[in-house]
């Protein structure tokens, strides 16, 4: 019990310590944070693909399950490192549609490919991603504060969709998951329609 | 969830806690009204920078298990302790490592789950303190608040590391372990989103 108190004080004294901090400010950090963790959630079109990554990786089970987790991070920032670069990648908004069509499809008719295929296709979608949003630094924010927000936000969305995608072990559970992935499909019909109007 | 693992989660809560002043905060270089030790511990707190990299280097060590764990522990604030010190000194030239290299290569290998031997861990780690302490170092030495200042962050920098380390070698579960590996990827992944600002910046 008393260690339960001393834990809360300690956590209490460090939430406390901005009202203490004064002088010299970095400017740009706290709204770099934000403004990169908000980028992922304000677009329906990645919030829906990044849950379907999710959601199949909880279809597909080990090792996909943590696999897709561990490397889309990665492939989606080196898909931000070529949109900073310069290095056009044609077709980045039909790519982004397009994975929520098939990632959805993959969802909904429990697709099981080659784990090599499973993690090729989503890896092209996370370039496209990476590459449309990744590089989007509103002027006056942090580079450094604004990567750390849009990746971990991209991480959460996933474990968000591994999260509901345990709903798998039971029967009822598979079926809306499957429902929940049309859904998600129809979704990107629908940005692909805009993609292409 | 076993006592232990609870007990374990509860502290990490209170390390990271730290990590969400950055948000809250606004500084580099801070003036607590505390005095410079504490200007350094506030300083490594809110520089995620600084703190970030190091995280990652206690993933990295406890991932490895406890020998590695141990080294960090020491190697880590001994070595950051050492290039504040340098950087402290008068007339010491400006160096600052390039903000991407630190969390390209420690996330990435905390990602990829490397193994590596117990002398390339020590000598990673004596790089990073010293790359990571030595700007900081300068950056204490121009502020005013001296090698108190560096002693300060050396601390912070010794509880991090003893507390993420022995939660990451104390871990056994499958899926928590995958979870460090996320966290890994998380970091390499802000680390490339760093160098195409850096290259773009050019």
């Amino acid at each position: 019990m008393k260690g339960n108190a001393n834990r809360l004080v300690l956590a209490l004294a460090f939430a406390a310590a901005p009202t203490l901090v004064h002088a010299h400010p970095q400017i740009g950090e706290a709204t770099g944070f934000l403004t990169g963790f908000l980028h992922p959630l304000t677009g329906l079109d990645h919030i829906i693909a990044m849950v379907a990554v999710g959601l199949w990786g909880a279809q597909l089970g080990a090792p996909a399950i943590w696999m897709l987790p561990v490397t889309f991070p990665m492939v989606m920032a080196f898909g931000g490192f070529l949109g900073l670069v310069g290095v056009p990648v044609p077709g980045v908004e039909i790519g982004i549609a397009l994975s929520g069509v098939l990632l959805g499809a993959a969802v909904m008719t429990e697709s099981r490919p080659p784990l090599i295929a499973a993690a090729a296709l989503v890896a092209v979608f996370a370039i496209c991603h990476g590459h449309a949003h990744g590089a989007e630094l509103p002027p006056g924010t942090s580079g450094l504060t604004y990567s750390i927000g849009f990746v971990v936000a991209t991480g959460l969305l996933h474990a968000c969709g591994i999260g509901i995608g345990t709903i798998h072990h039971w029967s009822y559970g598979r079926l809306a998951l499957r429902a929940l992935g049309g859904l998600i499909s129809v979704g990107g019909v629908f940005f692909l329609s805009q993609a292409f109007a | 969830m076993t006592r232990r693992a609870w007990v374990s989660w509860r502290a990490a809560a209170v390390a990271l806690a730290p990590a969400f002043l950055a948000q809250g905060a606004e500084a580099h270089l801070v003036e607590t009204g505390l005095g410079p030790v504490y200007d350094g511990v506030a300083h490594f707190a809110l520089s995620p920078e600084d703190y970030v990299p190091i995280v990652g280097a206690a993933l990295l060590a406890g991932l490895r298990g406890k020998d590695h764990a141990r080294l960090a522990i020491l190697l880590l604030p001994l070595a950051w302790l050492v290039g504040g010190v340098l950087g402290v000194l008068p007339g010491a030239p400006a160096f600052v490592a390039p903000l991407w290299l630190p969390f390209l290569a420690i996330g990435g290998l905390v990602a990829a789950d490397i193994k590596l031997p117990v002398g390339a861990t020590a000598a990673l780690f004596a790089a990073l303190g010293l790359i990571l302490g030595y700007p900081n170092g300068l950056a204490m030495h121009e502020y005013g608040q001296g090698l108190r200042g560096v002693v300060g962050s050396t601390a912070a920098i010794f509880v991090l590391v003893t507390l993420v380390a022995a939660l990451a070698a104390g871990t056994t579960i499958a899926w928590i372990r995958i979870a460090w590996r996320v966290a890994g990827s998380w970091i390499a992944a802000s680390g490339l989103l760093l160098l195409g600002w850096a290259l773009r910046a050019q």
